[in-house]
């Protein structure tokens, strides 16, 4: 049978919409700002809940299958969902083509969240690149739940470092490192990382779009005993769990390494995007 | 209104539509009403568990996709127990998918299959690779095929779905054997070998280099072989190959199929099941047709144009 999580899932429903572009801008050379018109199921999406997008066919593009895409930020007053996204491949390159005024199918809200225990007191958040559009949301979320959020923000150069204004406007402390720079190396992230600790203690890490700075954060983590999660991001297909095409290995956290003989494949669409980082393989 | 209703042999369905095994699962519920189908068709399962496939299990092509999932499956004992009570809670027919190895190995998961009340079908995909003969799949010769469902009638009274692969160049025969020995319908077809190469990586697509073809890419080849094997047999035919809405199945019953399967449609469109069904309302009101039924094998040739031989 299911566990509580899993019904509870189940029975938000995910419909699919056709959504209406309210607003379409270019950030920078590689990225997008959509915003659209939504019911209000889709406008209640959770910080790290993914929709799964039907793009548009254009004259060089014929994306077949949707493309996942995670929650910038949902408004339900105002009944919108944003996204904040990276022109990659087929799928982003046919969404650059929407004009206000047109309307896609979108699939969602999707998978689980993050979220925030009532105990904790500050988060660490450390993301890279598009994976700062993904833990944007946790923004507010802190802020709602009066839990100070230190966030380190990386990418290649200062023009790409993404959400930077909107998690100083909720209140959070704020680093930025850049390849550019020469900030950004895991040696002296893993400084920065002790060093906030220090001042004062972590009591959950967050992560997002980088493998080698979650692997980071999963080693300090088990160092110094600080759980945590992170977003994770996999091609997928169906976004309803049936294909399994999405699938990672984890590990069960509550087994010893050494006893640990079979990492399960677990589906990132239906399971996450969100796991435990102590889970992931 | 057009009666949608068709008969599998003895197992009636509401309506000819249906999911194709490995594109449906619970998460669908979040979607639409699940009642509304006229079947449950299961993952593949297994007698014991398999993890699968390496990633990429899954790559985008034109019109279609590629997959090499591998038949993750929990294993029979699992399903028992967790899944087979939740598929219970829906009113259509439950079309259980099986696969093995070996055709020993088919016929005895069929047998425990045999005394579940709740098991209303079994499906056997036999187009999994057979390790008594190299690993290339049952249904692609009509010997192999003879001897898996010749043990898989003995194993079981259920009515019997057997599922062809289209990797064949004898479709017919193998479809014909499949009747000989007992099925009560085929499902043609599964997905057609194909794989893809990144020009940027030179690494293959998938994980496991080569996969199944799916999506109205392969529509055309599935519409000739169900066309081929309903001329051939008289038990139904199921047609399933790149359906993607109601004018797609109408072209699957002309072409002589009872039924349809739809798979890949569901990823792009969940609720595509759905609307095909109300599609094939609206087709019957357009055309006036009294029951959905008499368009199968109702394709129609132009005069002076023989039937063509080439089967």
């Amino acid at each position: 049978m299911n566990t509580a999580r899993e019904e509870r899932y189940l029975a938000q429903a995910a419909p699919e919409t056709q959504a209406r572009v309210l607003r379409h801008e270019a950030v920078n050379a590689e990225y997008r700002h959509l915003t659209l018109a939504v019911p209000d199921v889709a406008a209640g999406a959770q910080a790290g809940q993914f929709f799964n997008l039907r793009c548009p066919t254009t004259a060089d593009e014929s994306p077949f299958l949707r493309r996942p895409m995670s929650t910038y930020r949902a408004n339900s007053e105002r009944g919108e969902v944003e996204f904040l996204y990276k022109i990659a491949g087929s799928g982003t390159r046919a969404l650059t083509h929407l004009q206000v005024g047109d309307t896609l199918s979108i699939l969602g809200p999707l998978g689980h969240g993050f979220s925030l225990q009532p105990t904790w007191r500050h988060i660490v958040v450390l993301g890279r690149g598009v994976g700062l559009a993904t833990l944007a949301p946790l923004a507010e979320m802190a802020q709602a739940a009066q839990v100070k959020a230190t966030v380190i923000l990386s990418a290649r150069t200062p023009e790409l470092i993404m959400s930077e204004a909107r998690f100083r406007a909720a209140g959070a402390e704020v680093i930025t490192v850049t390849d550019e720079a020469g900030n950004s190396d895991v040696a002296h992230v893993e400084k920065l990382l002790r060093t906030l600790h220090q001042q004062q203690r972590a009591d959950a890490f967050f992560t997002c779009g980088s493998e080698r700075l979650m692997r980071l954060m999963q080693r300090l983590g088990a160092e110094l005993n600080i759980p945590g999660q992170a977003a994770l991001e996999q091609h997928m297909a169906c976004g309803l769990g049936m294909c399994h095409g999405c699938v990672r290995p984890m590990r069960d956290p509550e087994v010893e390494a050494s006893e640990q003989h079979v990492h399960h494949a677990r589906r990132v669409c239906w399971d996450g995007p969100v796991f435990r980082l102590a889970e992931v393989v | 209104m057009v009666d949608l209703s068709v008969a599998i042999g003895d197992v009636v369905l509401q309506n000819p539509v249906m999911p194709a095994s490995g594109t449906f699962s619970e998460g669908l519920i979040k979607t639409f009403d699940i009642n509304a189908l006229g079947a449950i068709v299961t993952k593949t399962i297994t007698e014991t568990p398999r993890e699968g496939n390496p990633v990429p299990r899954i790559a985008e092509v034109r019109d279609g996709m590629l997959n090499a999932i591998g038949i993750p499956s929990h294993g029979l004992a699992y399903f028992l127990e967790h899944s087979l009570p939740h598929y219970q809670t829906y009113r259509g027919p439950k079309v259980i998918s099986i696969s093995a190895p070996s055709s020993d190995a088919f016929a005895h998961l069929a047998q425990q299959l045999a005394e579940v009340s709740a098991v209303d079908v079994i499906e056997a995909n036999i187009s999994c690779p057979n390790i008594e003969e190299d690993g290339k799949a049952f249904a692609m010769r009509a010997a192999s095929t003879a001897q898996v469902v010749r043990k898989l009638r003995q194993a079981t009274r259920k009515p019997l779905w057997v599922k062809l692969t289209p990797n064949t160049g004898e479709i017919a025969e193998v479809a014909q054997v499949a009747e000989a020995e007992g099925a009560d319908a085929v499902v043609v077809a599964n997905t057609v070998l194909a794989m893809a190469i990144d020009p940027v990586t030179r690494q293959p697509r998938l994980g496991n280099v080569m996969g199944g073809l799916s999506g109205p890419a392969i529509k055309p080849i599935i519409v000739r072989m169900v066309y081929q094997c309903s001329r051939t047999v008289r038990i139904p035919v199921i047609g399933c190959g790149g359906i993607m809405n109601a004018d797609d199945t109408v072209e699957y019953l002309l072409a002589g199929a009872s039924a349809v399967q739809v798979g890949t449609a569901t990823f792009v469109m969940p609720t595509a099941m759905l609307d095909i069904i109300e599609g094939l309302r609206r087709y019957g009101d357009v055309h006036k047709l009294t029951r959905i039924t008499e368009l199968i094998g109702a394709m129609k040739l132009p005069e002076r144009v023989s039937v063509p031989d080439m089967l």
